[in-house]
């Protein structure tokens, strides 16, 4: 279970997040709805681990433990994993031996042993045939000249590699097309599993048209201001965020 | 008239007892050293030399190498064969002199020939315009001092329409005492000629040492020719000083590839003339150092003929208390229209305490050019650290990714695979050795 606990954190002593309750359980689909400047982005990035956040209050627990005091790759190794708004270029470093270097960072920090190249490569090749990845992309430096469905292809692509416990999305249908938004959907929609549960940041309804919600929080002013099944999206699309930002002002 | 008279240091007194010591009389090593002592060590009020003050590095100056006792050359023999076979060939020297027995010449390639320099030059070869450091020499007090004292080293000729696989120098400095070695090399590519040299510095013992050495490249029309270098493994207290002196023919293509890993007081530098028009010269270099060396590269390109291409790459890893320097000037003299120039320097900084100068200029006395410079230098990128590690991947490992990919653009350029590989084997190595 994945457990946001009165979470507050604070920018450059600005107040972000304050007081976020939450709970993503096995199996589930938690999709996360607001308006701009709610603090979407900023949950992901501090349940990641990202510096320059500063947590005033609150924990972050996976199955109990309390991640806010690890370092972003323990987190990863633990089975938390973001997919970026805004994937990082790496120029100089290949897509496939940054994949290599992911996978196996994260099980040798398990005891686990490492993948043989030729298992690995299989691995590769199979995920990224069902997100239709041309072979040639994982030669090429990581997410450099990339187009923005590519980029957010390739992070279904390490997310389906890596396997984690819960798989925070991050506005994960922003720049995607119509054909590219179906593809990364079906990618997480085959992702999903009775141990695996899903944070999915959005600030519209489509998304959730390909990857049906358990649960649907809304977020405003850096709370969880109200709870509901899938149809809670489909009446914010209908009547906005409005509602919600008054109520919390 | 009044003449200037500058009252030598103690160093460069040194320098002339030397030079009376060795008995020269040739005209080539006078005019040489009447050249050096006109001007004396470079110091830092000489621009080209500001951040690297030879005057007062060099306060004590070694004697020049004594030859090799048997254990050094049975050492020099067993580092050889540790070495893979050199596929064009292997020139080796101990301190600065050529040791045939320890050399691989069978492997030279048919048109090609490498002998002793001080032969060359006792033979009236055109070496000897260059050794007396008439022409090119003269534009550096160092290179001059470099002919007058000159122990020995190696002429390459590649006769034109030859071509070569990598011919290596290697220069092993035995460090039995602390000494100076001053070397020089000429490589000399005939019409149309294509070659490769890897220029090697191996030091035996990290003891004190200086070194001067030259390498001098003339290219006739239409030749090509790679060269590399690694400058690794010396001591603390040691001074390298290389100098290169290129010349382009016309459509001639060159390319430079240096790698500094290493701790002491490093100066590269290069001089190039675009001798001849739709020619084109490559530098690239990499220099990692920690500790407190001091790596400095220097690069005069001079586009004397027109339409020719000039680029200059610079990657520049810093920690604790190193110092990087790059200096590149391009001038552009009146007529050498359509240059091309361009000049880009990066340095990451892993340390609080290192140091990076940039020094780019362009000096252009004609119209219808393209020259331009970039310089960047900061920590690593955060935002690149955090995507990798919330994959995963360690901090110093994922550190070591960026640095590693970072470096090895230099190395972009080396066509011999089997160098670029050792190359980027020795950038991986450091960049290990730095997270222990």
């Amino acid at each position: 279970m994945l457990e946001v606990k009165n979470l507050h954190v604070e920018v450059d002593g600005q107040k972000i997040l304050r007081g976020l309750d939450l709970v993503v359980r096995p199996g589930e689909v938690a999709a996360i709805m607001g308006p701009n400047g709610s603090g979407k982005s900023t949950l992901s990035y501090v349940i990641a681990g990202r510096a320059d956040y500063e947590v005033t209050e609150g924990e972050v627990l996976l199955d109990g433990e309390n991640v806010l005091a690890m370092e972003p790759e323990e987190r990863a190794a633990k089975g938390l994993f973001l997919a970026f708004q805004y994937p990082v270029e790496i120029p100089g470093v290949a897509t496939m031996t940054f994949l290599k270097a992911s996978l196996n960072a994260q099980r040798k920090a398990r005891g686990e042993a490492e993948f043989s190249t030729p298992d690995f490569m299989r691995r590769v090749r199979d995920a990224a045939g069902k997100l239709e990845i041309d072979p040639d992309m994982l030669k090429r430096p990581l997410n450099v000249g990339f187009s923005g469905g590519e980029k957010k292809r390739m992070e279904i692509l390490q997310m389906a590699l890596l396997g984690p416990r819960y798989g925070l999305l991050d506005e994960t249908d922003s720049g995607l097309d119509i054909d590219a938004l179906r593809i990364v959907a079906a990618g997480v929609n085959a992702l999903r599993a009775e141990d695996r549960g899903f944070l999915v940041i959005t600030h519209y309804q489509r998304l959730l048209d390909y990857i049906k919600p358990d649960v649907v929080h809304v977020m405003s002013r850096g709370r969880i201001v109200k709870t509901g099944d899938a149809t809670l999206a489909l009446e914010l699309e209908k009547n906005g965020y409005r509602d919600y930002v008054a109520d919390a002002a | 008239m009044n003449a200037v008279v500058a009252f030598p240091t103690p160093a460069e007194k040194t320098l002339g007892d030397q030079f009376r010591a060795r008995g020269a009389t040739d005209a080539g090593r006078q005019s040489a050293y009447a050249a050096f002592s006109a001007a004396g060590l470079p110091h830092r009020r000489i621009e080209a030399w500001h951040y690297t003050d030879l005057r007062s590095l060099l306060r004590e100056v070694l004697p020049p190498a004594p030859p090799p006792e048997a254990a050094v050359i049975a050492e020099a023999k067993r580092l050889v064969a540790t070495l893979p076979r050199a596929e064009g060939g292997r020139v080796v020297l101990i301190d600065g002199v050529p040791w045939p027995r320890l050399s691989e010449l069978d492997s030279l390639a048919a048109g090609v020939s490498a002998r002793p320099i001080l032969e060359a030059i006792s033979q009236n070869d055109d070496t000897a315009g260059l050794v007396a450091a008439e022409s090119l020499g003269a534009v550096e007090s160092v290179v001059s001092l470099n002919a007058a004292l000159l122990q020995g080293g190696v002429l390459i000729d590649v006769a034109a329409g030859a071509v070569s696989a990598p011919i290596e120098v290697l220069c092993i400095a035995s460090g039995t005492t602390p000494a100076a070695i001053y070397a020089r090399h000429y490589v000399r590519l005939g019409e149309g000629a294509k070659a490769s040299i890897v220029e090697r510095h191996a030091a035996l013992q990290p003891t004190r040492s200086q070194a001067n050495h030259v390498l001098v490249m003339a290219l006739a029309d239409g030749a090509e020719l790679q060269h590399a270098a690694g400058i690794d493994g010396l001591g603390e207290e040691a001074l390298h000083i290389g100098s290169m002196l290129v010349r382009l023919g016309a459509r001639a293509n060159f390319t430079s590839t240096t790698l500094i890993a290493t701790r002491g007081i490093t100066r590269r530098q290069a001089y190039l003339d675009f001798a001849g028009p739709h020619a084109r010269a490559h530098f690239n270099g990499a220099s990692l150092l920690d500790g407190r060396a001091h790596a400095d590269t220097t690069l005069v390109v001079t586009h004397t003929a027109p339409h020719c291409e000039s680029r200059e790459l610079y990657k520049h890893v810093l920690d604790a208390e190193a110092t990087g320097v790059y200096q590149g000037k391009v001038i552009v003299r009146p007529g050498a229209q359509k240059t091309d120039g361009k000049m880009l320097s990066k340095a990451v900084f892993l340390g609080d305490g290192a140091t990076m100068h940039n020094k780019p200029e362009l000096e252009i006395f004609a119209d219808d050019v393209v020259c331009g410079h970039g310089a960047t230098v900061g920590a690593l990128d955060e935002d690149q650290l955090f995507y990798l590690r919330a994959r995963g991947i360690p901090r110093a490992e994922a550190e070591a990714m960026l640095l590693e990919a970072f470096a090895e653009e230099a190395l972009d350029e080396l066509a011999d695979e089997a160098l670029r590989e050792e190359f980027a084997g020795r950038i991986a190595q450091w960049l290990r050795q730095r997270g222990t």
